[in-house]
C-alpha cells in the first residue's frame, strides 16, 4: 500500500474552498428555483385544464426518463444552436433546476394525493376559496407532509452538480480535478473531495431540518411521526 | 320566517336514490335531532344544505340564501352555514388558534388581532380557552371536536350542522361535547343534528325528525316522537336502539 500524502493537495487549498463554494451557491439556486417549479407542476398536473395536466406530465416524464448528463448537454450545446448564448454556469443551472424541478414535482404530487377528502370539504364548509384551499388545506400541508423526501432530493441535486464539472463549470469536482492533474495525488485528491462532499451533505441537510421547522410549525412542537 | 326551508329534495348516486322527497321547515332557535338507519339519507341531506352535495330538483333556502350553483353563491350560503363533522376534520398543521382563524381571515378578511380575539373568545365558548397554542393531534378526540365546534362559531353562522358529531368518541368524550352542543341551542342557535344519542335527543331537541329511505317518515316533538311514535317503522327501529 503506498503511503498518503497530503500536504501537496491542502497547498491548494484555495482552490478547493473556490470549488466549494461554487457548488454551494449553484445548488441553492438550482434548490430554490426547483421547488418552486416542482410546485407549480404538482399543482397543473391536478389543474381543470387538461392542457396543463398533459404538459407538466411530459415534462415530468421526460426529465425523469433521461440522464441528467444529457438534459445538462442538451441545454449546453443545444440552446446556443437555437441562437441563444449562454455561459456553462446558466446552462449548468438550468439543467440541474429542471431536473429538480420535475423530481420535487413528483414528490410533492405524493403528498398532495395523501390529502384526504374530508380535509378539502371543511375547507369548503368554512367558504373558503378554491384557491385558498388548495394553498392552505392542501398545498402547505402536503410540503410539510413531504418535507423529508423533499430534502434528499435537494441533496441529491447538491451531489448531481458535480457534473456540471463536465461542461468545465469550475464546482467542486473541476476543482479536485485540477488539483490532481497539478499534484498527481489521485487517491488523496478524491479521499479530501468525498470528505468535502460529505460534510457538505451534513451541512445541507441541518439547513433543511432547521428551514422545515422554520417553515411548519408542527415540526418544531410534535415529533412528526409517519 | 324560517331559518331552513327544504322542499321536495331529491338526489341520487346513480341509480341509488338517496333523497326521495325530502321538505323540512327549520324555525330560528330551534334544535332539531335527525335520527334513522345508516344509509337512509340522513348525511346526505344535511350536506345538501351547505351546497357539499347538489341536489338533483327540489328547493333550499338556508339563512336567506337559496342554494344555487357557483362558487361565489355558495360561499355566501356558507358563511351563515356552520358544519361540523364526525372526524372533527380539523387542519392537523395548523394550531388551535390558527384552525379557527382561518376563515374569519381568508373570508372575512378581518385581521390578525382581532381573529385571534374571536378565536379566544369561541374558544373560551366551548371550554378550551388554554388550548390556543396546541395542534389538534395533542388533544383528546373530544377536545378536537369542541375545537372543530369553535372553528364553525368563529364565523357567526346562523345555522349550525352537526353530522353524527360524537360517533367516533368514547362514551366518556361524549358528555362534554354534547354539553356544549346543549348551551349552543340554549343561546339560541338554530341547529340540526344527525345523531345516535337517543337520551340527548329526547332532552334538547325541539323536534326530532325520522328518516327512513330518503324519506322524512315521521317527526315530532320529543315527548310525542319517543313516547307514542306512530308508524311501525319509527317503533321498529326505536324498539331496536333504546
Ligand atoms: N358520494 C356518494 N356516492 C355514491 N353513493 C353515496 C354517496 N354518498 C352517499 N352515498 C350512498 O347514499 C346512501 C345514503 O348515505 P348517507 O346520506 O350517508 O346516509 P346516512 O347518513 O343516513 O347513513 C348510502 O347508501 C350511501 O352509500
Ligand atoms: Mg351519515
Amino acid at each position: 500500500m503506498p503511503s498518503l500524502v497530503f500536504s501537496d493537495v491542502w497547498a491548494q487549498f484555495d482552490t478547493l474552498l473556490s470549488g466549494l463554494l461554487q457548488t454551494v451557491w449553484i445548488s441553492a439556486v438550482a434548490i430554490v428555483l426547483g421547488v418552486v417549479i416542482g410546485v407549480l407542476c404538482a399543482v397543473a398536473r391536478s389543474a381543470r385544464s387538461r392542457l396543463l395536466r398533459v404538459l407538466a406530465a411530459g415534462y415530468v416524464e421526460g426529465m425523469r426518463n433521461t440522464p441528467f448528463i444529457v438534459q445538462l448537454f442538451l441545454v449546453f450545446f443545444g440552446l446556443p444552436g437555437l441562437g441563444i448564448q449562454i455561459t456553462a454556469i446558466q446552462a449548468g443551472l438550468i439543467a440541474l433546476t429542471l431536473n429538480l424541478g420535475a423530481y420535487s414535482a413528483e414528490i410533492i404530487r405524493a403528498g398532495i394525493e395523501a390529502t384526504h377528502r374530508s380535509q378539502i370539504e371543511a375547507g369548503a364548509a368554512l367558504g373558503l376559496r378554491r384557491r385558498d384551499i388548495l394553498l392552505h388545506v392542501v398545498l402547505l400541508p402536503a410540503l410539510e407532509r413531504v418535507w423529508p423526501a423533499l430534502s434528499s432530493q435537494f441533496v441529491l441535486t447538491m451531489l448531481a452538480s458535480s457534473i456540471l464539472s463536465q461542461i468545465s463549470v469550475e464546482e467542486l469536482s473541476s476543482a479536485g480535478a485540477l488539483i490532481d492533474s497539478r499534484t498527481y495525488r489521485s487517491m488523496e485528491v478524491y479521499i479530501i473531495l468525498a470528505g468535502f462532499y460529505l460534510g457538505l451533505t451534513m451541512l445541507f441537510r441541518l439547513s433543511f431540518d432547521l428551514a422545515g421547522r422554520f417553515l411548519f410549525p408542527r415540526r418544531r412542537a410534535v415529533a412528526v411521526r409517519r | 320566517m324560517p331559518v331552513v326551508v327544504a322542499e321536495d329534495v331529491r338526489k341520487s348516486f346513480g341509480s341509488l336514490t338517496v333523497l326521495d322527497g325530502v321538505s323540512l321547515s327549520v324555525s330560528e332557535g330551534e334544535l332539531i335531532a335527525v335520527i334513522g338507519r345508516s344509509g337512509s339519507g340522513k348525511s346526505t341531506f344535511l350536506r345538501c344544505l351547505n351546497g357539499l352535495e347538489t341536489p338533483d330538483s327540489g328547493q333550499i333556502i338556508v339563512a336567506g340564501h337559496a342554494l344555487a350553483p357557483g362558487e361565489e353563491a355558495l360561499r355566501a350560503l356558507r358563511q351563515d352555514v356552520g358544519m361540523v363533522f364526525q372526524s372533527y376534520n380539523l387542519f392537523p398543521h395548523l394550531t388551535v388558534g390558527k384552525n379557527i382563524e382561518l376563515a374569519p381571515r381568508l373570508v372575512k378578511k378581518i385581521g390578525k388581532a382581532e381573529a385571534a380575539d374571536i378565536a379566544r373568545s369561541v374558544l373560551a365558548e366551548v371550554g378550551l380557552a388554554e388550548k390556543y397554542d396546541a395542534f389538534p393531534e395533542q388533544l383528546s378526540g373530544g377536545q378536537q371536536q369542541r375545537v372543530a365546534i369553535a372553528r364553525s362559531l368563529a364565523m357567526r353562522p346562523k345555522v349550525m350542522l352537526f353530522d353524527e358529531v360524537t360517533s367516533a368518541l368514547d362514551p366518556e368524550l361524549t358528555g362534554e361535547v354534547l354539553k356544549v352542543m346543549e348551551g349552543l341551542s340554549r343561546s339560541g342557535m338554530t341547529m340540526l343534528l344527525v345523531t345516535h344519542e337517543m337520551a340527548f335527543a329526547r332532552k334538547a331537541a325541539s323536534r326530532v325528525v325520522y328518516f327512513h329511505q330518503g324519506r322524512i317518515h315521521e317527526q315530532g316533538p320529543p315527548e310525542e316522537f319517543f313516547g307514542a311514535p306512530k308508524t311501525p317503522e319509527l317503533q321498529q327501529f326505536l324498539g331496536a336502539v333504546l
